[in-house]
């Protein structure tokens, strides 16, 4: 079987390091709240619509308590307290302040609590239902071998999406992510309603995960195949999508830790808040997130940044299990982005996807394709993209995303997918059992590139020291007063997937 | 100019054969496959044939035909718009830049308005460069200031003021429906609105971008894929001499 050998006492000394960089963050983190965990809470707790000029409840609601100074408590219990004073709904006490017929205060006393925990209960018992339904479906229509074959929609329209996602699960896909409109991740709201008309990828809303997802199920009925459906909890209002996700069965999001800090310019500390809350969500709905490490080697030369992926790995893993996931739940990602030039590419390709594979057993790891070297020579990008398949099914990746032969030219054509899918499928089933028939050489190039990157990854891990603010978002970082209160964490820390 | 006339070369001189791929949004029967055999023919190829047939599901159906070109084109008619410059190296670059301008050449990048993809830019500006070039960061004698993704055209032309520069570079990589030329058209716009147009060196490149496209859409000019930090340097530069000698 394919197996390096590595320095387990190495990896244990990465991942320690590892501990240390994401428990500091998350003591740092834990003494603040942010607008959109706020808003999250609301949209927990049954807050959902827009007002006359399109901006959700939850926005006007926290915008409220932050104008009277009031967010530092919690969102929640202003919301509750209005509840029983009024005797009405969530719902019904957002729309009265949108209105401007309702001015919320503070309300810290028991019975507020009380409210809150009971819709609190109310909405995790959903979420529970939901992944009960997830575990039923697959129970009826079974569920595809892995690697998991992870294709793309993103025409912006919510429709034609469903039109395509439903195509590629006929020809083999198991996985269809939602690309989102350029720039969402910017937006500090999530924009309302099924849209027609995004960016180089549809809006992530509520009713589009719905429409989607209903979509999903039917043609998964159809192919005996359950089909996971994929979004993007990142940016400005990762815990909000979370909580739609959860809401509506999504089965995996988008969810780096980092992802935001380096690419997007977003504060630190908004990132990090906003990604422990946004992962609590997700680890208690039974979603797998996925992280975002395969984006370093687009930007850096994919064999001097190899270790970069596995240390971002390694802080993910650490994050993940502070939000309570467990390793099943971790997507974590990297990318076969080596230049083809290089002689030899393929081997440390290998080396560096069966490293991962060793010192992450049990996560469910997601591996991209080329895309940094594919130009238009589409005939070749094939071939890259056959490459990749082959190291895939070779060191037994999980989720696997399709490589498209056009992807230096435009968003995939439908058939650019199909022939993705066959290609797949092709190398997939040709070498189904390779992986247990090889071995690598001990002491050959392979191995000793595994262990230098795993080396270079303990150095570094080890000599990490960062704090700032700066990046985008700051202002929606708000210190927690002493009767914070948020009746979520105790009870979806608990863990959705650990139990069941 | 001679006449030189041309048409795809499959395994003999003027055969025309070429090949094609298409979807049809109906499943696969007889007469789809005729229909797509149909379409080639009015698409000026002469006998066609569907080498593959394949039904992909949901009504969709997938079609790979060979056929020979009725067409042919006459080269020596055509013209090509071209940046017209040297391209020097780095320490070229610089010595250039010393000499003719005597301070440093101000570069002001970024991907605009709804583009997330910063490989483009970062090729060109970052110090690190591409593909063994370094980019313009590394280079002494250019201020390099690379704005990242998804930055404004207002913001961009703010900037350019603010830093006084010489070169606007934007870089437009993702495009769906064309998105791209009304991006880059909208910068154009609003750098003639501030009356900078003159003043600022307007540069756009992208996998999709070519000089001829960039010249339509009003700007000085356009790198496609396979150009370089000097290539783009070297156009600012030799520009920079031509308009100053205007």
């Amino acid at each position: 079987m394919a197996h390096l050998q590595l320095d387990q006492a190495r990896i244990d000394r990465a991942r320690d390091s590892a501990r240390r960089i994401a428990g500091r963050v998350f003591d740092d983190m834990d003494r603040s709240t942010t607008t959109t965990v706020e808003r999250a809470t609301l949209r927990l707790m049954g807050v959902d619509g827009v007002d006359e000029n399109q901006v959700p409840l939850p926005n006007r609601v926290v915008d409220h308590l932050l104008e009277r100074g009031l967010l530092n408590r919690g969102a929640a219990l202003a919301v509750a307290a209005a509840m029983n004073e009024q005797g009405w709904t969530a719902q019904q006490v957002a729309e009265a302040v949108a209105a401007g017929r309702l001015v919320l205060d503070g309300g810290d006393d028991t019975a507020a609590r009380n409210t809150a925990d009971a819709l609190a209960a109310q909405s995790c018992e959903h979420i529970a239902t939901q992944r009960a339904q997830r575990a039923a479906l697959i129970g009826n229509s079974g569920e595809a071998p892995q690697p998991w074959l992870y294709l793309i929609v993103a025409t912006g329209n919510i429709y034609e999406d469903i039109k395509q996602a439903r195509a590629a699960a006929e020809q083999g896909a198991d996985i269809v992510a939602v690309i989102r409109s350029t720039g969402q991740s910017l937006l500090d709201y999530v924009p309302y309603g099924a849209t027609t008309e995004g960016f180089g990828g549809t809006y992530a809303t509520q009713e589009n995960f719905r429409l989607m997802r209903a979509a999903l199920d039917e043609v998964g009925a159809k192919v005996g195949r359950y089909i996971r459906l994929t979004n993007y909890c990142s940016g400005l209002c990762m815990p909000e999508i979370a909580a739609m996700g959860a809401i509506e069965r999504l089965d995996m999001m988008l969810n780096d830790s980092m992802y935001g800090i380096i690419f997007r310019d977003i504060n630190m500390q908004r990132t990090f808040i906003d990604q422990f809350f946004s992962r609590m969500i997700n680890g208690y709905a039974g979603i797998i997130i996925n992280t975002g490490e395969d984006n370093y080697l687009t930007t850096a030369d994919a064999v001097d940044a190899a270790h970069t992926v596995l240390a971002s790995q390694m802080i993910n893993e650490q994050f993940a299990y502070l939000s309570g996931l467990v390793p099943e739940q971790m997507g974590l990602g990297h990318a076969f982005e080596i230049n083809p030039e290089l002689e030899n590419g393929f081997l440390w390709e290998l080396a560096h996807a069966q490293l991962v594979r060793q010192v992450f057993p049990e996560a469910s790891l997601k591996y991209m394709p080329p895309t940094k070297h594919m130009t238009g020579n589409i005939f070749k990008g094939h071939v890259q993209d056959a490459l990749f398949n082959m190291v895939s099914t070779v060191t037994k990746q999980n989720i696997h995303l399709l490589g498209m032969m056009t992807e230096a030219i435009h968003t995939p054509f439908i058939q650019d997918r199909f022939l993705a899918i066959q290609n797949a499928r092709y190398v997939f089933g040709t070498m189904r059992d390779l992986h247990s028939e090889i071995e690598f050489k001990s002491g050959g190039l392979i191995e000793q590139r595994a262990q230098a990157v795993l080396a270079e990854t303990e150095s570094m891990l080890a000599e990490i020291k960062r704090t700032a603010t700066g990046g985008k978002g700051l202002d929606g970082v708000i210190a927690k007063a002493p009767g914070y209160y948020n009746p979520f964490p105790k009870r979806m820390l608990q863990g959705g997937a650990r139990h069941g | 100019m001679a006449e030189q006339w041309i048409k795809p070369y499959g395994d003999t001189q003027d055969d025309g054969r070429v090949q094609l791929s298409f979807t049809l949004p109906v499943p696969l029967d007889e007469v789809s496959k005729e229909g797509a055999r149909r379409l080639a023919l009015a698409m000026g190829l002469d006998e066609p044939a569907v080498v593959h047939a394949e039904d992909m599901g949901q009504g969709f159906s997938f079609y790979v035909l060979y056929g020979q070109s009725k067409h042919r084109i006459d080269l020596s008619t055509i013209q090509v718009a071209k940046p017209e410059f040297e391209v020097l190296d780095k320490d070229g670059v610089n010595a250039l830049i010393a000499e003719k301008m005597g301070r440093k050449m101000v570069v002001v990048g970024a991907c605009i308005e709804t583009d997330a993809h910063t490989v483009g830019i970062d090729a060109i500006m970052n110090m690190k460069g591409y593909n063994g070039h370094k980019g313009l960061e590394s280079y002494h004698e250019v201020r390099a200031i690379n704005m990242g993704a998804q930055v404004d055209s207002e913001e961009l032309v703010a900037r350019a003021i603010e830093e006084q520069a010489d070169v606007i570079l934007v870089s437009q990589v993702v495009t769906q429906k064309n998105i791209h030329l009304d991006n880059l058209t909208r910068l154009s716009d609003i750098l003639e609105a501030e009356g900078m147009r003159e003043r600022i060196i307007l540069v756009v490149g992208g996998p999709r971008i070519s000089h001829e496209l960039a010249k339509e859409l009003g700007y000085d000019a356009g790198f496609g894929p396979k150009s370089y930090a000097e290539d783009v340097a070297s156009f600012a530069i030799n520009e920079w001499i031509k308009r100053k000698a205007a």
